[in-house]
């Protein structure tokens, strides 16, 4: 069985009267331990599908199934816990929380862990940041590190909780060209090594070679 | 780090915006208490006295004199045990003149009056052996014998640091000249008593022959009466008796006389609450303001913990802790300051100022509630704040 299965969603978006369609009767699947890339314009809907997958937005219509779970049904706080639970999350500007140090970002969803004491989140966020090569950087407040190594942070955060399926929203977008091939390769080791699910955004076709496989979208639907 | 860790951080994100708001609800807690301080020295001020007792007054005010002769008159109606004279001195002391206390010369009636009140516990001795007159304290033998005599209260001998046996000078203001009193006892409260011990009680045969040229004018009579239950029947027949003189009566239990005396001040407990209601009410806004620009500035840091797990709840939660720790640090610290400030201040003729802890329970519980409005929209709004919405990206 899939481990994501879309099945004829759509999306529409209103502004004001407007009705805005986004998502407009798409169908996908993915495999447990895939690696896919989405690609496609602005406004294509990938990120929009992205979000759908990863529970953070319902679909208008349609059926969304995800680690066994059928996730259009759930109401607000049910969808909460099981994001905590299965969904990893790395955005194109990172998001760190900039008051927090590079391991208490990484603690954040921890806190959601019921029962775990707190000695046991520092360690387990330490070494998270280990795995992304940040071990020496533990103290750091996001404006002491690089871009780089921000979303490196953002990725240990994202992984920490070990989650079903990891999203990421053109996680190489704001980086140089080395920084970018440093996350990338971090990707394709956690997908490899640790035999994590990810799903990608990216408009770089560069990027996008590492997937194991490439969906393209146009005007919310899939083009190949 | 835990829940409690994060609110505390993103307080000190912008602390001298949260230091400033918690200084803001501490001026607020710290007038609100000290108003209410105010609101309760006059609440035990008219809540002190006796309902066994009646106090007879000038119908027109407290501050005109009745005829001496009264005493005896008053005395005869059936009912009433003891009639005792108290008036009012108002003197100054020359060398604390910003430190007042109140005077009241009383006739040797009024000590037996109040011996469930009051204790003699310090008293000199008269160089002879000498009795003192019947259903006195015989520790009072030296007040009775010297006309100069005074019996001050344990505390404001304790607060002008006088001893026993003393002479002290006060100058007379409503009686002029300097009027000297020698320390010959002193009184403290007993359990469950209605007096105050920051007071000095002397004759009122030395206030008459020195300051009324041997007349006697009257402030106030106090009655003890044989059965309560008939005070007031007793009451109107003593104002009845006399109505058509030149000095009416007005004759009430000395419970409501406290608190007719302190209706003097007019409405200024109403003007004090509504004062702190509007300081309140202010620093509610004002806190309301704050918390609402803090969470918004942190909206798309609200998304991201929604995407990482975090509840609606859990956010609602997070925010209105933030306002209630603002508000609660404030609230206790101006509940506080304002407790040790005011303690012992003076008010003149009421009791020192002091905040009762009822006040200070309320303060608090005024600061949570600032707290818990003032934190209610915005945490209402950041756990309405949909992700996608925070996090602005809708590609």
């Amino acid at each position: 069985m899939a481990l994501v299965e879309v099945r004829d969603i759509r999306k529409v978006y209103r502004r004001d009267t407007q009705e805005v369609p986004v998502l407009d009767g798409l169908s996908l699947d993915i495999e447990p331990g895939d690696f896919v890339a989405l690609m496609g314009p602005s406004g294509s809907g990938k990120t929009t599908l992205l979000n759908l997958i990863g529970g953070v937005d319902q679909p208008t219509s349609g059926q969304l199934r995800v680690a066994g779970e059928e996730i259009g049904r759930l109401g607000s706080a049910a969808l909460a816990k099981w994001r905590a639970r299965h969904i990893g999350y790395i955005f194109q500007l990172y998001n760190l929380i900039p008051v927090l140090t590079a391991l208490q970002n990484v603690e954040l969803p921890l806190m959601l862990v019921k029962g775990m004491k707190a000695k046991e989140r520092r360690e387990r966020a330490a070494r998270a940041l280990d795995i992304v090569g940040l071990g020496d950087r533990l103290k750091h407040y996001p404006r002491q590190l690089s871009g780089g190594q921000e979303q490196r942070v953002a990725i240990a955060r994202a992984v920490v909780s070990d989650p079903t399926l990891l999203l990421a929203d053109e996680p190489t977008g704001d980086l140089d060209r080395k920084s970018a091939e440093d996350i990338l390769v971090l990707l394709e080791r956690l997908n490899s090594e640790f035999k994590k699910t990810i799903v990608m955004v990216t408009h770089d076709p560069h990027a996008a070679e590492r997937a194991h496989r490439v969906h393209h979208l146009d005007k919310g639907v899939l083009s190949d | 780090m835990g829940n409690l860790s994060l609110v505390l951080v993103n307080l000190g994100r912008n602390w001298v915006r949260t230091l400033l708001t918690v200084g803001s609800v501490m001026v607020a807690l710290f007038l609100f208490c000290t108003l209410g301080g105010v609101l309760d020295t006059l609440k035990a001020a008219a809540d002190s006295g006796s309902r066994e007792r009646l106090a007879t007054r000038n119908a027109i005010s407290l501050t005109q004199w009745l005829p001496g002769s009264y005493q005896q008159r008053i005395a005869m109606v059936p009912g009433v045990q003891r009639v005792a004279v108290q008036n009012w001195f108002g003197a100054r002391d020359p060398q604390d003149t910003r430190s007042f206390f109140a005077q009241f010369a009383v006739d040797p009636n009024f000590w037996p009056m109040y011996t469930k009140d009051l204790e003699i516990v310090q008293w000199t001795n008269p160089p002879v052996q000498l009795s003192v007159p019947a259903g006195q304290d015989p520790h009072m033998a030296s007040y009775f014998a010297e006309k100069n005599s005074c019996i001050v209260g344990a505390g404001l001998l304790k607060k002008k640091g006088w001893h026993l046996g003393q002479t002290i000078q006060l100058a007379g203001t409503i009686f002029p000249g300097t009027w000297d009193f020698k320390i010959n006892g002193v009184y403290a409260n007993r359990p469950g008593g209605t007096w105050r011990d920051d007071m000095m009680l002397f004759r009122f045969d030395y206030l008459s022959e020195k300051g009324m040229g041997g007349q006697n004018f009257v402030g106030v009579y106090k009655l003890a009466i044989a059965d309560p239950s008939r005070s007031a029947p007793i009451a109107k027949q003593i104002d009845a008796m006399f109505q058509n003189s030149d000095a009416a009566t007005l004759t009430e239990s000395e419970q409501a006389f406290g608190a007719g005396f302190v209706s003097m001040y007019g409405n200024v407990p109403f003007a004090l609450r509504v004062i702190g209601l509007a300081v309140v009410f202010t620093i509610l806004l004002i806190s309301a303001n704050t918390m609402v620009t803090a969470v918004r500035e942190r909206t798309n840091e609200i998304g991201v913990l929604k995407t990482l797990g975090f509840s609606d709840g859990a956010v609602f939660g997070m925010v209105l802790t933030e306002a209630a720790v603002i508000a609660f640090g404030g609230g206790v610290a101006g509940a506080v300051l304002a407790f040790l400030a005011v303690r012992g201040a003076n008010l003149g003729i009421l009791p020192p100022l002091t905040v009762a802890w009822s006040t200070l329970v309320a303060g608090i519980g005024i600061a949570l509630v600032i707290g818990a409005v003032s934190g209610l929209i915005p945490a209402l709004w950041a756990s309405r704040l949909r992700i996608v919405d925070a996090l602005r990206r809708v590609d």
